[in-house]
């Protein structure tokens, strides 16, 4: 029986997906739940798991191409044997080379006389370049874009060429690199832009004495770590001190859409993390229910799986206020960008010792600047400052935190 | 209780009764209603298309053109036929007969895909319900999971000279002359008056076209147009620019007609005008008011790039949506409709729609004129080649016009096609093919093109864009 591999469907929020690579070819056999295809969307990439095992008959959708939700990608025939073998190395006289193939085909390419000529006299493999004709196939002009963006196809020159006059001036290396953005990176940039563009950002500061949070840690980091497996971080002590200050301060919890105000009864924290594609933002949800060790816990897991890369979706959704911190990579004060449509966002920084005055004498104090940048349409100056001073005042005297004070 | 169908159409015109065979190829049940009527009062499938428009004309053209040369050109090849006669009656049964083949061959097509075939008016209600008006029986209503409206256009009648199915007629009536006009009056010199011109021209007409534009086939590559122009003249046409009529007065001997141009008034006297000044959407009695379809100003059926109304389920394709009213496209956004309704995916590219003006010599072109590549901004180059370098050509003494090639300077990408000369409707296609498959000049440059043949044109002027022309001097 022959099943259609479908793209799976995608939240709401994402409307389509780039199909980034095939990990099997025409005529190969899979066993069930094996990874057929990575899908990369605006948030996170995709993993679609072979259905049942079995042969894969037709790949319908090339690398590089634009998918939606329920788009057939490919015709698995259900069975254990292989219809036949992998598609062996092709006798195209462009692929005779050794040039690396950062795309895996589906065999070889047919393409028209202009583009066979180009990558002919290039040495290159015509599932390097992506297509962008009628059904992904490969124009002169996708060869043309694909060799001026390609250090590696200009830098090597065709068969028959002589080199001595291109070495010289591949010495001198004034060569540029254009690499088209990934989806990722697209899609924070958009994001970005718009957030720019549509709210009234301001961005107010403070300091904060983080001494009481130090020694708090330092008494029961062993105790806290052995009793709830994970370690007492800063983060616990900022999630919660900012859940505290949005229940005194609602509006900073809440979002602008059009003209109205969406007041969120509930604290799903975004916790901007780094990760090897760039900027996520996963999102712990009603952490006013949380202790400081289902918050370490729930942070801990969502970061590993930013990193590797195996974050789902909803991780990445929703959200009512977020915190950076900057303070890792060394920054000492900065001007966050609104994660839009939330209202504001808490930057921390790193922790410094300063000379600050304390009853009257010059002390060395742990400090921290913090910075909140807030949407001026619905967040009046006096409430961003007071909320401000309201995580100050907790972190500086964490016992309000116990009693909510 | 009512019938229900997966898809109903409405009109089976080229778009509308495509648009059924898809649906019905998917497996749908389908219900087709049309309320064509030919001039003898027989109903009849194929829509404006096949009874009114580009079959008919086409017939005429054929046998004009015949006649034609027959009278001129049989000369030259050395063959003598003595006085060459018209007999424009059995001219025209060769018309009707050729559209009583196609149009019969319609009802064929819809029997064999199961459709069920409605002669009478259809009428899309709320809730994608369809009232059916058959031309004899009772009305009935009809519930469609998909309404597929495709009701085409109607020629537009201007108030200064409105029809009156004599001597002032549209371009249906200007197909059934049942003599040739001695002086015959064109209003409009778009694609429908020039042919039309083209055919009475050739039987012996005298032949006027007034156009209101100051230019030529506005639409066409200035180049192309300027060829034209030139051709038609020498035919005999007089095509009289920048002329907009002001009033036209049947009388009892023919038709009296004024207009302004830059010289003042000015006024001619034909024996029959055709009025072909264009074409509007016909939407009348298609729909009720809480349907949910909406008209733009224009009178267009609004649609999204898919053909989609702003009702679930309903599509509106063709003569009756935006972008030109051309039987092939309308086809086209049939199939596509039809396709979507089933779960495909599909588009039209309505970048890459061939226009063709079946005149002598045939104009057809596809994609951006160099007027509107130079606008965009994109730097280009241009090549050509004239039919009168192309062997073929000259044996066919059909040597007027020539092939023009304009594509992008940076990435060779073929951006326009524009020929004017022999069988040019037909040659398109090689550029339509390679457009849509974004094709390089380069591409059409290594494609082997047969010799002799026409076609051989088109592979010169693709040379010629990169100055590599082997059978004509290079600028």
């Amino acid at each position: 029986m022959s099943i259609e591999i479908k793209v799976p469907p995608l939240p709401e929020s994402v409307s389509d997906a780039t199909l980034v690579a095939w990990h099997k070819n025409v005529g190969e056999s899979v066993s069930r739940d094996e990874n057929l295809v990575d899908l990369e969307t605006d948030k996170v990439v995709l993993e679609v798991p072979a259905p049942a095992s079995g042969t894969i008959s037709k790949i319908v959708v090339e690398n590089g191409t634009t998918v939606e939700a329920g788009d057939v990608l490919a015709i698995l025939e259900e069975g254990e044997i292989s219809i036949e073998a992998p598609v062996a190395a092709s006798i195209a006289p462009a692929e005779k080379t050794a040039a690396p193939a950062r795309k895996e085909s589906s065999g070889p390419i047919k393409t028209s006389p202009a583009v066979r000529r180009l990558l002919d006299e290039h040495d290159l493999d015509a599932t390097m370049v992506t297509g962008t004709g009628k059904d992904g196939r490969v124009t002169k002009s996708d060869v043309m874009s694909f060799l001026k963006t390609d250090d590696s196809a200009n830098v090597t020159p065709g068969d028959q060429q002589p080199v001595a006059n291109e070495s010289v001036e591949v010495g001198l290396d004034r060569t540029e690199q254009r690499v088209p953005m990934t989806r990722l990176r697209a899609r924070i940039a958009e994001r970005l832009v718009d957030a720019q563009q549509s709210a009234a950002m301001l961005t107010t500061f403070n300091e904060v004495d983080l001494t009481e949070v130090m020694s708090l840690r330092k008494k029961y980091r062993e105790s806290f770590e052995k009793k709830h497996g994970v370690r007492l971080g800063f983060m616990s002590f900022f999630a919660k001190a900012v859940v505290e200050a949005l229940k005194l301060y609602p509006v900073v919890n809440a979002s602008v859409e059009n003209t109205d105000i969406i007041y969120h009864n509930y604290f799903d924290i975004g916790i901007a993390v780094s990760s090897e594609r760039g900027l996520m933002v996963p999102v712990i949800r009603d952490v006013d229910q949380m202790s400081f060790a289902d918050f370490e816990l729930a942070l801990n897991d969502v970061a590993s799986r930013a990193q590797a890369g195996t974050i789902s979706m909803d991780d990445l959704t929703g959200g009512t206020f977020t915190i950076t911190n900057g303070g890792i990579f060394g920054s000492m004060m900065s001007t966050p960008i609104l994660n839009q449509p939330q209202s504001a966002i808490l930057g921390m920084h790193a922790i410094q010792q300063r000379p600050m005055v304390v009853d009257g004498d010059i002390v060395a104090r742990p400090m921290m600047y913090l910075a909140l940048t807030y949407d001026h349409r619905i967040i009046d100056g006096k409430e961003a400052v007071q909320f401000l001073v309201s995580i100050k005042d907790q972190l500086e005297d964490p016992a309000r935190l116990l009693l909510q004070v | 209780m009512s019938k229900t169908f997966d898809v109903v159409v409405i009109g089976a015109g080229p778009a509308g009764y495509v648009a059924a065979i898809r649906a019905a190829q998917h497996g749908k049940t389908v219900a087709c209603i049309d309320e064509w009527k030919n001039k003898n009062g027989k109903n009849a499938f194929g829509g404006t298309c096949l009874n009114a428009g580009c079959i008919p004309s086409k017939a005429l053209l054929e046998s004009s053109e015949l006649f034609h040369r027959a009278q001129h050109e049989f000369k030259k090849h050395g063959i003598k036929t003595g006085e060459v006669e018209l007999d424009l009656a059995t001219m025209q049964k060769r018309r009707a007969s050729i559209v009583r083949q196609l149009t019969g061959g319609i009802a064929g097509l819809l029997k064999a895909n199961k459709i069920e075939g409605l002669i009478g008016h259809g009428k899309l209600l709320a809730g994608k319900q369809v009232e059916f008006t058959p031309v004899d029986g009772s009305v009935e209503v009809i519930d469609a999971k998909n309404v597929i409206l495709a009701s085409g256009s109607s020629p537009i009648e201007i108030g200064i000279a409105p029809f009156d199915d004599d001597k002032i007629v549209d371009s249906w009536g200007a197909l059934e002359f049942d003599a040739v006009p001695k002086r015959l009056g064109v209003v409009g010199a778009g694609v429908i008056g020039l042919e039309l011109g083209s055919v009475w021209s050739r039987l012996g007409a005298e032949v006027t076209i007034l156009e209101a534009m100051d230019d030529f086939l506005f639409m066409a590559d200035r180049d192309i147009a300027k060829v034209a122009a030139k051709e038609y003249r020498q035919q005999g046409i007089d095509i009289k620019l920048g002329a907009k009529v002001s009033a036209a007065k049947a009388g009892k001997k023919g038709v009296a007609v004024s207009y302004d141009d830059k010289d003042g008034s000015q006024s001619i006297e034909v024996d029959k005008l055709v009025v072909a000044v264009g074409r509007k959407p016909h939407t009348d009695n298609l729909f009720s008011d809480d349907a949910g379809i909406h008209l733009d100003d224009r009178g267009f059926i609004i649609v999204d790039d898919e053909c989609r109304t702003r009702v679930k389920g309903v599509y509106a394709v063709g003569d009756c949506v935006r972008g030109p009213m051309l039987a092939h496209k309308g086809s086209e956004e049939g199939v596509m409709a039809a396709d979507l309704i089933a779960g495909e995916v599909a588009e039209v590219n309505y970048g890459v729609i061939p226009s063709v003006i079946y005149t002598a010599p045939e104009i057809a072109w596809v994609g951006k004129t160099e007027a509107e590549v130079k606008e965009s901004g994109r730097a280009y180059k241009v090549g050509s080649f004239p039919f009168a370098a192309s062997g073929r050509a000259k044996a066919m003494e059909q040597t007027a016009g020539m092939v023009k090639i304009i594509s992008s300077k940076d990435d060779d990408e073929i951006l326009g096609v524009h020929i004017a000369g022999p069988m040019a409707g037909e040659l398109i296609s090689e550029a339509v093919l390679a457009m849509e498959f974004s094709a390089s000049t380069e591409d059409i440059q290594r494609t082997i093109h047969a010799h002799p043949s026409l076609a051989e044109a088109i592979h010169e002027a693709s040379l010629a864009v990169d100055n590599k022309a082997l059978n004509f001097p290079n600028k």
